[in-house]
């Protein structure tokens, strides 16, 4: 099914080179943001260009790739994806988690811990996040120089001035390994923690943006916080309407128009395998 | 009686450069000496220069020539070459002035700047303005003005809170110019009290006076300039 | 005490053109110098080379560290400079939009320094930044408003808020009542004037304003075309000035 007419997966072999040596980079400076020469690939920005590009520097022909949007691997986004890299690398691809050695993702951490032999790639809109406050980019890489974080904890502050609590659920803040602060991409602030102590390689790539950086194996995240304030994660008052799992990250879905609600995971995966139907 | 105060060949003229350059003289080598304890008026027809030896003095107008030297402790400083903070520091604990016109600042009220001389010494906030009062009661300010700032007084009114002011911390040296003008008799008494237990506790005092009596009853002598 | 600040010959140049040309003078701790001059006369260069904002092209400004140390502003590294601004200086812009985050609301504008210096306590950040309103005359209930829907005065009252919550001990200030209407300044004036004196801060005010500087500062500078043609204490200035240009300034705008 490989198609001759591409290079393995996409990518001519000296831009995966360029690709991975800011991949390196970015392992070797974890949470910094590295620039690279992102290219115009087949599919709109804000479709997962960054993380398509990620993806093709670290594949390899023996890799199994599995693909998720929200936890889901029958969206659009992630079906389409997955058949460009069937098309393009002709890899093996997957739905199950602890089968994949390359995930790339789109908003959510796997429910299933993930291992040393896997690969996480992150889809990124705007990796930096200082810039809700500061807008001029020479300034906000400055601010990472020299750690000026102050500014992150004004959003938070903000937060709780207005709504009581930290109210921040997604892109939640984190500092990587006591040095740089991060955006993880939209992913709920209820995978923050699996952020940390990570075995596998957590990778990020913003294509519009330019930018990929990393959080190595077993590195520590810290999301940001106040002392009276501390961070927590979302909690649901019902399991999992589906497989009845009550420490997962649930999705509200309207049923009907007269406003009938479930909750159930997002993660599809996860959900299957709990019920026994995979 | 020994001096804290020697004026030593001062000269001052001002230099007009906006009116094609004009120099008006004021005075030129003038000597005098104040002691300690000992009240002196300047005297002199008007536009002689009596409230600019003053000013000299306090530091506002700059000699052309000339030192004044003022004892502060132990050590004298001469006020024509003194750095402006140490000028500063002069009018803080050596050198006091007190003119009939009191530069009101809005929403300060009057017990305030009236204790204000003395907190900037260190004194205690509520030290300070017990003093401050009973300074303003002497002087017949009615007690229902003591919290209000004088932005709204009466001429007569401002012109006592300044003196109030004037005489709130105890100065080693002290400038009046013309003090009592435009006063009522009693309030006129109250100033003249005010310069003789100053003078009691010391203070070299350098006045110019309008009033013939007044100045005879507040100075020994005299320093006239013609 | 020891200099606070000190300006040692500072010149700016842009291409041959003099911004400001040999100026030197030294501020001790609880000083206010006025700096003034009509526009163009380089009292706002001047006051950028003096608060780190742009690089003098020859000369020293040193400055004396809380720890006792004195260092020239370009021998610092940018992160000490940079913390000395957020910490022991302040910076009051003409325009409050410029020293202000408009995108916030006024108790983050006031806690931001806080938690630039690592404060995380959100109820203590909270408590200091109602307190620092009310010092400023802002009401408590405006604490969570934009400074997008506060009155000019009240911009210039959060902007100097912020500043002096990590109580600095030097502020400068660039015409902070420019723009502002008369009664507005008056209290503005008052009001800085009122924590200049209880703070025991020094400062630097440029103004065009011979009543600001009369009002605020003990010492003034006066500029002309980048120099400094004259210096002393205000009322020295403003009553005996010596220099021609001094003399014009003073008897075309002094009604005090």
């Amino acid at each position: 099914m490989n198609a001759p007419a591409y290079n393995f997966a996409y990518l001519n072999e000296q831009t995966k080179r360029m690709i991975r040596r800011a991949i390196l980079k970015a392992i070797a400076v974890p949470g910094y943001q590295v620039p690279f020469a992102s290219r115009e690939m087949p599919m709109p920005y804000g479709w997962g260009t960054g993380g398509v590009q990620v993806t093709a520097a670290v594949l390899t022909p023996e890799d199994t790739l599995k693909v998720i949007d929200q936890g889901a691997d029958d969206t659009t986004n992630a079906v389409s994806i997955r058949k460009f890299f069937v098309k393009t690398a002709g890899v093996a691809t997957t739905e199950r988690t602890e089968e994949a050695s390359v995930i790339q993702t789109r908003h959510r951490i796997p429910e299933a811990r993930l291992t040393e032999d896997q690969i996480l790639v992150f889809q990124v809109p705007i990796p930096e996040p200082l810039r809700f406050l500061e807008p001029r980019e020479t300034e906000t890489r400055t601010m990472h120089a020299l750690e000026e974080y102050g500014v992150m904890h004004v959003k938070l502050y903000e937060d709780i001035a207005q709504y009581g609590e930290i109210a921040t659920t997604y892109a939640y803040p984190a500092k990587v390994a006591d040095r740089y602060v991060f955006d993880p991409s939209p992913i709920p602030k209820f995978d923050n923690p699996k952020l940390d102590d990570c075995p596998a390689l957590q990778l990020f790539g913003a294509g519009r943006e330019k930018r990929i950086y990393a959080v190595p194996p077993y590195t520590k995240v810290k999301s940001l916080d106040f002392e009276d304030h501390p961070f927590e994660v979302q909690s649901w008052d019902e399991p999992c309407a589906l497989c009845g799992s009550r420490d997962s990250f649930l999705d509200e879905i309207v049923m009907d128009d007269q406003g009938t609600r479930m909750f159930v995971c997002s993660d599809t995966d996860f959900c299957a395998g709990k019920r026994g139907d995979r | 009686m020994s001096a804290v105060l020697k004026i030593e060949n001062l000269t001052k003229s001002f230099l007009l450069h906006q009116q094609a350059g004009a120099r008006i003289p004021v005075f030129e080598s003038l000597n005098a000496e104040v002691g300690a304890g000992e009240a002196v008026a300047v005297t002199g027809p008007s536009g002689r220069g009596k409230s600019s030896l003053l000013k000299l003095v306090y530091g506002t107008y700059r000699a052309n020539a000339g030192a004044i030297r003022v004892l502060s402790g132990t050590d004298w400083t001469d006020v024509v070459t003194a750095a402006p903070r140490d000028v500063i520091e002069l009018r803080r604990d050596v050198i006091g002035y007190v003119t009939q016109f009191l530069r009101v600042i809005p929403r300060v009220p009057a017990e305030m700047v009236v204790a204000e001389p003395m907190m900037d010494r260190g004194i205690a906030e509520e030290q300070a303005l017990a003093r401050a009062r009973m300074l303003l009661e002497r002087l017949n300010i009615p007690k229902r003005l003591w919290h209000l700032s004088p932005m709204t007084f009466s001429g007569g009114e401002q012109q006592r809170v300044n003196i109030a002011r004037g005489f709130a911390a105890h100065f080693p040296i002290l400038l009046l110019d013309e003090p009592t003008a435009s006063l009522d008799t009693e309030n006129r008494n109250r100033v003249l009290e005010l310069i003789a237990e100053a003078q009691g506790q010391g203070s070299a005092i350098l006045a110019v006076f309008h009033d013939e009596n007044e100045r005879r009853r507040a100075c020994s002598r005299s320093i006239r300039l013609d | 005490m020891s200099v606070l600040l000190s300006a040692e010959n500072v010149s700016k140049f842009y291409g041959t053109r003099a911004g400001c040309r040999d100026v030197s003078f030294e501020l001790w701790p609880g000083e206010v110098l006025a700096i003034v001059g009509e526009s163009g006369s380089g009292k706002t260069t001047l006051l950028r080379c003096l608060s780190g904002h742009l690089p003098a092209s020859s000369g020293k400004v040193r400055y004396t560290m809380r720890d006792g140390r004195n260092v020239a502003l370009d021998e610092m590294s940018e992160a000490e400079r940079r913390l000395l601004m957020r910490t022991d200086w302040g910076f009051v812009h003409q325009d409050a939009r410029d020293g202000l985050r408009m995108g916030v609301s006024a108790g983050a504008n006031v806690g931001e320094r806080m938690m630039a210096v690592g404060e995380r306590h959100y109820g203590h950040i909270r408590a200091t930044a109602t307190d620092w309103l009310k010092r400023v005359e802002i009401p408590e209930d405006r604490i969570d408003d934009s400074p997008w829907s506060y009155s000019g005065g009240m911009r210039q009252r959060l902007q100097i808020a912020r500043n002096l919550v990590t109580s600095p001990r030097l502020v400068f200030m660039d015409e902070p009542t420019g723009g502002l209407d008369v009664s507005v300044q008056a209290r503005l004036l008052d009001l800085i004037r009122g924590l200049v004196k209880r703070l025991d801060l020094a400062a630097i005010v440029v103004t065009h304003d011979l009543a600001v500087a009369r009002l605020l500062s003990s010492r003034m500078m006066v500029m002309q075309q980048g120099q400094v043609i004259e210096q002393g204490l205000t009322d020295q200035i403003l009553e005996d000035p010596q220099a021609p240009y001094t003399q014009l300034l003073v008897s075309s705008v002094l009604q005090v």
